[in-house]
């Protein structure tokens, strides 16, 4: 026995608690699971659903509860998760899912409010979240209803070595972008003896192409802050698709589709994406992915030469009254650096866990224990430093703590150059919020993206690309009712910073 | 017991039977087809009224799950004169001196085929009145055709599918016979070659998309050595609107061929051969004998293999959508893609009223095709 019976006791009760509380906070704040299973739906990965399958085990063997990835294709996730909950088949539980569905989703019902449980789950750190994910990509008229898991904004990424080299700064402007996407075009890029890209981007129909325009075209559109909205006049629901402002941005789409590989059109991310770790482009434009995928070297010839900047500007924006477009100055783009307008742009919004409300009640604590953990600094500070998760930073750890980021294989320079891409985007005033109303998918994914392949094969001039985005927007508003998709877009946009 | 006190106790057990009995007697028939009529009512009958509704309805989200909302013939109304025009039937421009003459020979060969019929020995009402909406809708269809192939206008899905079936079914046609004429020679290795010619029947289609992805990818991909020595390698089949549909044709060509072949294989190995060595013994050269005895042999068998073809052509879906996604722009879009892009948004009413025209198009070529080639060509057999 010891000799300080009470020391000793002292000790091992701080010892215990110090380990009941570190597990607290490294698992799951959540009890015991046995015999339920958890179906989670998402996109057929291998992004997205790698770290949940990966994770899945894991979470099992510290809560019982066993975690089943259903996964489809993404262009019939929504619909697929709609028609499961509209039949009331509720075949699953959970899902993870892009938050601009839940303008359909929320209003349905289907979705369980998780404003209590985040609030109320400490390791989860809800606070940890940057505030863009939480007001936005999680909360949907005030109420919390998904867990996010991924933080999603497009920047643009360059070859350090060619720039430095040819004496070029990044792009702080789409003509900057042009000007060295021309430079570069047709040069060999990577010492292989083929001419290689100036710009690679994902212009594919149905897939990531309406995305990349919007980010252009919001330079022009957006530059009066996050609540003027890049996508509808809020005072009376017009489109904000045929104007100046539009036509510059369908200008620079044209000619960047022939400053790339020759079946550019034909291109998604994940082809921009390998032509660009394998150095076959000087600039390219998409989500965070890039980063971490250039520093894995089982795939990447570019490691270290990779860097990122806030998406380009314009120094010209869209007046509104006139239709026209006007010099920036202190009071039109109150936001311009150097009297650049940018206008970063959160397309999609992060893929975000959410509960399906019909589930049995244990089935969905289980599943928001599930996301949860996932969420959770030891997870997901991991997770967004692999390239194959296709998750990338959202909470202020993510950016404030550099050890997963090194560990990953990224230099500190190059973390710090990609996560002050992220953040000089997450900062910013003037970010533009995806579209989040109802029917949104009607909106970007069949009428923009449809248009915008018309215009890019030529079939659509770009008065006629303009005049068919609008007729196309303003039937499916008034189909829907201009009011409420009025109320729904302007109850999107006022986010609390 | 005889078999002839067997008869006449029949009549006997007849006369004997309740009323009751007599009438499920005669309702046997009836009953033991009641199975495959429900059958077919739930699964195919059911189905189709149900999309029909479906089809003049919209899709809306409401507290507590969807609603439809019934709206008359809205649905269509906009693939035929509102905002899909364009995109279902294509841009229409002012005929040109050339696209007049094209449509004035094929409408005089309408007519001349009318006025024949109506010369004829068997003319009927019926049959005209057929034969003149037949000819006024596959006027149209030409016009539709003509005017936005022909001209600086854009063929619309529905035209983009007739091309598909065109090209697709008569490509598959020519190969597959030259194939089939060829195997039945007496070649070394004939054997091996019908296993192989049958082999792309068997792949999905989803991989054989994969696969012409992958082909005609000019700047990598496994033939890119091929690209790179003509000096290609900047060229993209599938940017370019006639490029990417002539890859989709080749894949379906390459595809579906071997299901015609197979078909023909049999029919020209089952004809006799008396009637060839008679040709030859009489001088016959080798095309005579394909024309005049061969083909007029395998005609029946080809008037059916073509319709099945003609039928599945229309549904092409998963070649487009895998190759190019529809692009690009809408350059190969199918009426089932058209379907299945509005679907994903999940306007299933505007969905619905596109298959429904797809079924109208289908329905007017099978009936066509059966009552004016098929039981001709059966009855000349």
């Amino acid at each position: 026995m010891s000799r300080y019976p009470a020391r000793t006791l002292v000790i091992a009760v701080g010892v215990g608690l110090l380990a009941a509380a570190c597990n607290a906070s490294n698992s799951t704040s959540t009890g015991n699971f046995s015999g339920t299973t958890i179906r989670i739906v998402t996109f057929t990965g291998p992004q997205i659903a790698e770290p949940l399958q990966r994770r899945g085990p894991d979470f099992e063997k510290a809560t019982g509860a066993k975690v089943q990835v259903i996964t489809v294709p993404f262009s019939d996730l929504y619909q697929k998760i709609l028609t499961d909950f509209s039949t009331k088949t509720n075949s699953y539980d959970a899902m993870v899912f892009d938050p601009q569905w839940m303008g359909d989703y929320v209003p349905s019902g289907y979705l369980e409010d998780l404003t209590n449980r985040v609030q109320n789950d400490t390791a989860l750190q809800w606070n940890d979240i940057a505030p863009f994910f939480r007001d936005f990509s999680a909360t949907f008229k005030g109420k919390v209803y998904t867990v996010p898991l991924d933080g999603d904004f497009q920047m643009v990424y360059y070859r350090t070595d060619l720039l430095q080299k040819d004496g070029l700064q990044p792009p702080a402007t789409w003509d900057d972008y042009i000007s060295i996407a021309k430079h570069f075009q047709g040069k060999d890029l990577n010492g292989d003896g083929k001419a290689d890209f100036g710009s690679c981007w994902a212009m594919k129909r149905s897939a990531q192409s309406y995305w990349m325009f919007i980010s252009v075209a919001a330079a022009f559109l957006q530059s009066q802050g996050t609540k003027q909205g890049s996508f509808f006049d809020t005072s009376n629901m017009q489109p904000l698709m045929n104007n100046a402002g539009t036509a510059a941005a369908l200008d620079i789409y044209k000619q960047l589709s022939k400053l790339g590989p020759p079946d550019q059109l034909n291109n998604d991310v994940g082809d921009s994406r390998g032509l660009f770790v394998t150095g076959r482009c000087a600039l390219s434009l998409d989500w965070g992915d890039i980063g971490p995928l250039a520093v894995d070297k089982s795939q990447s010839k570019v490691a270290d030469q990779v860097g990122a900047v806030i998406l380009p500007g314009s120094k010209k924006v869209l007046d509104r009254a006139s239709g026209q477009l006007v010099d920036c100055n202190s009071t039109i783009c109150p936001y311009a650096v150097n009297g650049v307008n940018h206008s970063p742009f959160a397309a999609f919004g992060g893929w975000s866990g959410a509960i399906n409300k019909a589930a049995p009640a244990k089935t969905k604590d289980a599943a928001f224990a599930f996301l949860s953990y996932m969420s959770q600094p030891a997870q997901s500070s991991v997770d967004v430093t692999i390239g194959k998760t296709g998750f990338n930073p959202y909470r202020t750890s993510h950016f404030t703590n550099l050890g997963p980021w090194t560990a990953s294989g990224m230099s500190e320079k190059a973390a710090k150059d990609y996560l002050g891409a992220i953040q000089a985007s997450l900062q910013s005033p003037n970010m533009v919020l995806d579209l989040r109303i109802p029917q949104t998918a009607f909106y970007q994914q069949t009428a923009l993206d449809t248009a915008l392949a018309q215009f890019l094969a030529g079939e659509l001039s770009a008065n006629q690309t303009m005049a068919q985005i609008t007729n196309q927007w303003n039937s499916k508003t008034d189909e829907l009712g201009r009011q409420s998709q009025l109320d729904a877009y302007k109850s999107s946009l006022s986010v609390t910073k | 017991m005889s078999g002839e006190a067997s008869a006449r106790q029949v009549p006997v057990a007849a006369s004997r039977r309740s009323p009751l009995v007599a009438r499920l007697d005669r309702s046997a028939g009836a009953v033991f087809i009641l199975p495959a009529v429900l059958v077919i009512l739930a699964f195919s009958i059911f189905p189709l009224l149900a999309s029909l509704y479906v089809s003049m309805t919209r899709l809306s989200f409401s507290e507590g799950g969807i609603h439809l909302t019934y709206v008359g013939f809205g649905n269509y109304a906009k693939l035929l004169v509102g905002i899909d025009r364009t995109h279902f039937l294509g841009v229409t421009v002012p005929l040109t001196p050339l696209t007049a003459v094209v449509l004035l020979v094929i409408y005089g060969g309408f007519a001349f085929l009318l006025v024949r019929y109506l010369r004829g020995p068997g003319r009927t009402v019926a049959g005209f009145v057929g034969r003149l909406v037949t000819a006024v809708i596959a006027g149209a269809l030409v016009w539709l055709v003509v005017d936005t192939v022909m001209t600086s206008g854009r063929p619309g899905t529905i035209v983009v599918t007739l091309i598909y079936v065109g090209v697709d079914v008569s490509a598959q046609y020519l190969l597959a016979l030259g194939l089939a004429l060829l195997v039945v020679q007496r070649l070394p290795g004939r054997r091996f070659f019908r296993v192989v010619f049958l082999l792309p029947m068997m792949i999905t289609p989803v991989g054989v998309a994969y696969l012409f992805r992958m082909l005609t990818d000019t700047s990598k991909g496994p033939l890119y050595p091929l690209w790179a020595h003509f000096g290609l390698t900047d060229v993209s089949w599938v940017t370019n609107p006639w490029g990417a549909r002539l890859a989709v044709m080749i894949g379906d060509v390459w595809q579906w061929t071997p299901f015609i072949f197979i078909v023909l294989l049999a029919s020209i190995e089952s004809l006799p051969i008396e009637l060839n060595e008679a040709a030859v013994v009489d001088g016959a050269n080798r095309w005579q004998m394909f024309w005049a005895i061969t083909f007029p042999q395998i005609l029946p068998a080809t008037s059916t293999v073509v319709l099945i073809r003609l039928i599945e052509a229309f549904k092409i879906v998963d070649l487009p959508n895998v190759l190019t996604n529809g692009g690009p722009g809408t350059a190969t879009e199918s009426l089932t893609l058209h379907a299945y892009t509005i679907w994903r948004a999940l306007d299933i009413g505007g969905s619905a009223a596109v298959a429904y025209m797809l079924l109208i198009v289908v329905t007017f070529v099978g009936i066509s095709y059966v009552n004016l080639f098929r039981r001709r060509v059966t009855a000349m057999a």
